[in-house]
């Protein structure tokens, strides 16, 4: 091999394929729970554009979105369906608020699955979300 | 590298005075360099005649499938050293979780669509899923991953003596995209700068309009993507058996024309390529 070397697995290109004529908010993780794309209506839940922030790693996604449980309290990254789905090979699904980008408060839900390739490697998660109330202002509890 | 094409037709042979200049066998191009060792790339209907310019030689076969669509495995039963005793084969193919490559094989070399089973053969086959990284076979090193076409599906890159092949037969990587750059085209990393690519080149555009979906590429698709991995040189292959000589001489020109910084050329049954580092 030579040169860049930076192809993704063709699974993950065609779930982005897949992901970008939905108009179902989904959200793609690498193996490593890094986010590596996420569709239009995902953009509205996190108020962030996919071309202004490219490739996310999990760290920067906790740091942007801020995700807190029903209580109120930072929601552990364990607990993340699409950190679950790539760690512990299984479906995952949670409820949760997330501080959007343009500084709007949303509660959503969250179902992933993994994306393990034909080769048995687990390539992903893919991360379907939709908002369950309507937007909350930041500070509001 | 010596690349030789025994076949270069897609889906189905098809023999007859109009497919002469670039053949009727499907797909399996002959690989050597030197010390001996061959390798195979798929075993369509293009390994039979491979297998009868083989038949004296004492060295190990390696045949690499891309998967295991009729048109590029047809050939296994035809081949004469399958059948000689002793004779040492290795057959590499997709991995998969659920039914081994032997038992997917099997499906075809049984009664009642073969009339012998692989464990009855006078030769010692062994069968292999292909690595998920790179590997050593002779003066080959080989590197397989999976691209966009129906079902498990792989790609090869074979390089040797500063040399570069890489051989896509079946592959529709517009389906994913060819506008997202590198990372996010299927079958790049096995394509990029390398010295020769055959690749899936089946329809027209307007036929692959009516055909999105099947796993296969345009001439300008397969243009759009050497670009893409800026290679050298692009052999058109994998032709839709309905194309004549004289339709596959059109949409040659056609990709030339639209070639940038390409070298489009025709993948013909029965030509041989020279490969070296510099080009
Ligand atoms: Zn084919
Ligand atoms: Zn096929």
């Amino acid at each position: 091999m030579s040169g860049v070397m930076a192809q993704r697995p063709v699974e993950l290109i065609l779930a982005r394929q897949l992901a970008s004529g939905l108009a179902v908010p989904v959200l793609l993780v690498d193996a490593q729970g890094d986010t590596i794309f996420f569709n239009e209506p995902a953009e509205l839940i996190f108020g962030l554009r996919f071309d202004d922030v490219d490739a996310l790693s999990l760290e920067g996604r906790l740091e942007i979105l801020a995700p807190l449980d029903a209580d109120g309290r930072p929601l552990a990254t364990e607990r993340l369906p699409g950190i679950v789905a790539v760690r512990e090979r299984r479906p995952a699904h949670a409820a949760f608020h997330l501080h959007g980008g343009d500084g709007v408060r949303r509660h959503v839900e969250a179902t992933a699955i993994p994306l393990e390739s034909a080769g048995g490697h687990v390539l992903g998660a893919l991360v379907v979300l939709w908002t369950t109330k309507g937007a909350e202002h930041a500070g509001h509890p | 590298m010596r690349a030789t094409i025994w076949g270069s037709r897609g889906s189905i042979a098809s023999a007859g005075p109009d497919t002469v200049r670039y053949g009727g066998n499907t797909s399996c191009v002959e690989l050597a360099d030197g010390d001996g060792t061959i390798l195979l790339l798929d075993a369509g209907t293009g390994l039979r005649r491979a297998g009868m310019h083989l038949r004296d030689s004492s060295v190990p076969i390696h045949i690499l499938l891309t998967h295991l669509h009729m048109d590029h495995i047809q050939g296994l039963g035809f081949f004469r050293p399958l059948f000689e005793p002793g004779r040492e084969l290795h057959v590499w193919g997709p991995p998969s979780t659920t039914l081994d490559l032997r038992a997917r094989l099997t499906r075809y070399l049984s009664p009642p669509l073969f009339p012998v089973r692989i464990r009855d053969l006078d030769s010692i086959v062994e069968l292999h899923d292909a690595p998920s990284g790179p590997w050593q076979i002779g003066p080959f090193t080989v590197t397989a991953a999976s691209v966009v076409h129906p079902g498990p599906t792989l790609g090869y890159r074979v390089s040797a003596g500063g040399a570069t092949l890489a051989y896509l037969p079946d592959h529709e990587p517009a389906l994913g995209g060819l506008a997202g750059g590198p990372a996010w085209t299927s079958g790049h990393d096995l394509a990029a700068g390398a010295d020769l690519l055959l690749h899936d080149a089946q329809y027209s555009d307007a036929e692959y309009a009516e055909r999105v979906g099947w796993g296969h590429s345009s001439a300008a698709h397969a243009v759009a993507f050497a670009e893409v991995a800026s290679v050298r040189r692009l052999a058109l292959f994998h032709h839709d058996p309905d194309h004549d000589d004289e339709r596959l001489d059109g949409l040659l020109a056609e990709a030339r024309g639209i070639g940038r910084g390409v070298d489009v050329i025709a993948g013909c049954e029965d030509t041989s390529f020279e490969l070296s580092g510099g080009g």
